[in-house]
């Protein structure tokens, strides 16, 4: 069958502003937007530019504006969306090339929260023990696959660009709720900063964005309440009272 | 056209490719030396991410185990073609590697007494071959995702250097030594010329040249193709792995672990037909009896409604195991099929994987500049895209996520050691000039054929003839199309003449680089007359240690490809018949 698409171009060595182009292209109704975006590529303009890589989901290159939401293009089938498919780069961050932003800022701010386990102990010759009720909370946020759909969706950021944004709160959460990490402390500051959780206005743009189906709001209630549970408590920080779960059982 | 500019830089070590193996051994390397990774994605976009089922370890955690039954699996599971010391090392690693990335953060499913769990995989097995072994240590249905994104928190605490988006052009090897590498930087289309003391590739496999593959697009073996260009060496290029259970039509991987735990295949009549195949170890058998036994089910007419593919039945593990420990792949097959694993039955067909084949290394991840003993000074090779030989004739499941990580730290160690005692190699006098030369041969023609027709007539060609079932005559016909592939590349033209992100030269430098390296594969599998692991030749169907038991080394003369031959390293577990 044949279906429209319009596509947000920009090309910076010759255009001022961004332009719609629309296409008239064969398609299946299995097919996925990326396909689609493949075929206007090799088969009518080679020079559209988009980034993908694995295709299903996974790699997190392909996050744009589909049909007015953020959306992997690998993983939206051409049968459950009304034509034209609009297309178009995530808001929030400069448009380098048609459907590519500058990803520089987002991985900036990922950065500020310091994504990665700290520990003051010594590792044991073998595993750290963690029991599956420890695991299961950071569960969920484990799965971002950094793809900038939650952030670049959220009404807070499109206000205020310094806005940390969901996913690297996301990313704090999954080390925050970690039973065997030790760094709420020092990720605290970035976090209770003006540009920090408190920005975030719970207006769930981000969960409906997320393509791994991360309850990414929650998610972010869950840090703001520990950092109450940080500023209220007498005896000191209190994160890691806040866990769930005491030690395995074994 | 008027030359790119051109950019300098210099690092003590250079890594090219930024999943598992490369990300290792930058964490490995940069605790001593000045270290750049140059990646053609964001790093966290690598391949190495879209793993699922778990990574091999004998950590015995929830039964018995030992790394030498682990040996034997992968040895037999490679059809003993595998080299038994770098094996050996492979799996004695493994168990000290998956506490290294627990202590790194990586959060792996437990058992109920907060050990990493573990659970089955294909071919693995205790007290050599008698049953299946809980041996795949695994995070839910994305393992390798979350080997990376530990990998890449810790370079991140580590402060390595990134070029992100960055592409392979050129190795620059002079005198038997690497002094660096050459890239596109894909934003503002410069050339980068990076002078380093040593270089290790990790680009990965090259399952774009086929129609069918699990493997991302972006898969296209540039390091591998670069340095075959510049005489290194392949070995074992005829061997590419078929995973059985790729997402018909889309080749999308269903990972193993389904089958781990407890799915079965069953052909359009609904028979178990792993049971005439494999009686013992079933649907779990290594996956190029399994992608062989769907052929020919098919073949026999016993494919689902007649058409070419089987089915792969999750239904009888309950909703609460899918959704609990496969949850990407329930989710990928209800979006991608519109099927839903709880109740109903999931089509699949083999699906391009894996490159058992690569650029030959030692242990420590040097490439062997004769393929055989002697180190090309200041190149490494690790992962996918190096053939060390741990995987032989056939990778076993959760082995290549093991290999990223040994062989990555491997190299990440001896690049760091070894360039105390090294000098600065001599930069040839134009670095550039092949690269420049490469770009400007695709975007200066007027006008010439598109690389997007040229890419499906390859991919056409290696499905039909070089896949699972391969035959003397087949494999002439698809040298015969491979060489007027590789003409017609001569007359390609980049119509795009952007020199930010400009994706269509881009595409066309990664055809050329699957061009070369399907040439090499389809020659070396028309020399190799038996039948091992995933070669399996239909004119030759036995395997024939007395010939054959041997690694090929694929080399690039004067535009011919020209094959010889290594001894494969047996020290355990001489060669024996393969059942399961």
């Amino acid at each position: 069958m044949e279906i429209r698409i319009k596509i947000q171009r920009f090309d910076p060595e010759r255009d001022e502003a961004p332009h719609w182009r629309q296409y008239q292209v064969g398609a299946q109704p299995m097919d996925r937007v990326l396909d689609v975006l493949h075929t206007v590529r090799w088969q009518h303009d080679g020079g559209l530019a988009f980034r993908r890589s694995c295709g299903h989901g996974i790699c997190g290159s392909d996050a744009m504006e589909i049909n007015g939401r953020n959306r992997l293009a690998c993983k939206e089938l051409v049968k459950s969306l009304r034509q034209p498919i609009t297309v178009a780069p995530m808001r929030g961050f400069r448009v380098v090339k048609d459907l590519m932003v500058d990803m520089t800022a987002f991985f900036e701010k990922y950065r500020a929260v310091r994504p990665y386990l700290m520990t003051d102990d010594a590792p044991p010759e073998k595993e750290r023990l963690q029991s599956p009720e420890q695991r299961e909370r950071y569960d969920d946020t484990t799965k971002c696959i950094l793809c900038g759909a939650c952030t670049t969706a959220c009404p807070s950021f499109w206000a205020n660009g310094k806005f940390l944004g969901p996913a690297a709160i996301v990313q704090a959460h999954r080390f925050l709720m970690d039973s065997r990490d030790q760094g709420a402390e020092q990720r605290a500051g970035v976090l209770n900063d003006a540009s920090g959780v408190w920005r975030c206005r719970t207006i769930f743009n981000c969960t409906d964005a997320c393509p791994r189906g991360i309850q990414v709001t929650k998610a972010i209630g869950d840090v703001k309440k520990l950092l109450v549970a940080r500023s209220a408590s007498p005896d000191g920080p209190p994160a890691r009272a806040q866990r769930a779960g005491g030690p395995p059982s074994a | 056209m008027a030359p790119r500019t051109v950019v300098r830089h210099q690092f003590d070590a250079v890594i090219v490719g930024a999943g598992g193996a490369g990300l290792m051994a930058a964490l490995e390397a940069s605790k001593r030396c000045r270290v750049a990774v140059v990646s053609k994605l964001y790093p966290t976009r690598s391949h190495t991410g879209t793993a699922q089922g778990g990574i091999g370890a004998a950590l015995a955690n929830v039964e018995p185990d030992s790394w030498e039954w682990h040996m034997f699996d992968t040895v037999k599971g490679s059809d003993y073609l595998a080299d038994q010391d770098a094996v050996e090392a492979m799996c004695r690693e493994a168990v000290e590697v998956v506490y290294d990335l627990e202590h790194m953060g990586l959060p792996f499913n437990r058992t109920p007494e907060g050990k990493i769990d573990q659970r089955r995989f294909g071919g693995h097995t205790k007290e050599f071959g008698k049953a299946p072994v809980r041996r795949s240590c695994y995070a839910a249905d994305r393992t390798g995702h979350m080997i990376l994104q530990t990998l890449y928190q810790q370079c991140i605490k580590q402060q390595v250097t990134f070029f992100d988006e960055y592409h392979l052009l050129d190795l620059l090897i002079e005198h038997g030594r690497c002094a660096g590498l050459v890239a596109l930087c894909l934003a503002t289309g410069e050339l980068h010329v990076f002078h380093a003391k040593s270089v290790l590739l990790a680009t990965g496999g090259f399952g774009r040249m086929f129609k069918v593959t699990s493997n991302a697009y972006t898969l296209t073996g540039d390091g591998c193709a670069v340095a075959f260009r510049r005489g290194v060496p392949l070995q074992d290029m005829e061997f590419f792995q078929f995973h059985p259970t790729g997402i018909y039509g889309l080749g999308i991987l269903v990972t193993e672990g389904a089958r781990g735990e407890g799915g079965v295949l069953r052909n359009g009549r609904g028979e178990r037909f792993m049971e005439r195949y494999a009686p013992t170890l079933l649907d779990l058998a290594p996956r190029d009896m399994i992608s062989r036994a769907i052929y020919l089910e098919i073949r026999d007419g016993r494919g689902v409604d007649g058409k070419d593919y089987v089915h792969l039945d999750l239904r009888h593990l309950g909703r609460d195991v899918i959704e609990g420990k496969l949850p990407d792949i329930a989710d990928f097959v209800r979006t991608y099929l519109g099927v839903d694993p709880v109740k109903e039955l999931v089509p699949v067909q083999p699906t391009a994987h894996y490159a058992m084949g690569g650029l030959p290394t030692t242990l420590e991840a040097q490439v062997l500049a004769d393929g055989v003993s002697r180190p090309l000074i200041g190149l490494y090779a690790a992962g996918e895209c190096a053939c060390v030989s741990v995987h032989g004739a056939n990778r076993l499941g959760t082995n290549s996520l093991v290999d990223i990580v040994v062989f990555g730290r491997r190299g990440g160690r001896h690049m760091a050691n070894a360039l105390a005692s090294m000098d600065w190699p001599t930069m040839p006098a134009a670095p550039e000039a092949r690269a420049q030369d490469l770009i400007g041969r695709l975007t200066s023609p007027a006008s010439g054929e598109s690389a997007a027709q040229i890419r499906a007539e390859l991919q056409q060609i290696m499905m039909d003839h070089v896949s699972v079932f391969r035959v003397g005559d087949g494999l002439k016909e698809a040298l015969g199309g491979l060489s007027s592939l590789r003409s017609r590349y001569q007359h390609v033209a980049v119509r795009d003449r952007a020199l930010q992100f400009n994706v269509e030269l881009e595409e066309a430098l990664e055809l050329g680089y699957l061009l070369d390296l399907a040439w090499a594969t389809a020659v070396a599998a028309l020399a190799r007359t038996e039948s091992r692991g995933a070669h399996s030749r239909e004119d030759f169907p036995k395997r024939d240690d007395a010939n054959w038991l041997k690694h090929s080394l694929a080399s690039l003369h004067d535009d011919t490809v020209a094959l010889a031959y290594k001894p494969v390293r047996i020290t355990k577990f001489p060669p024996k018949e393969r059942t399961y």
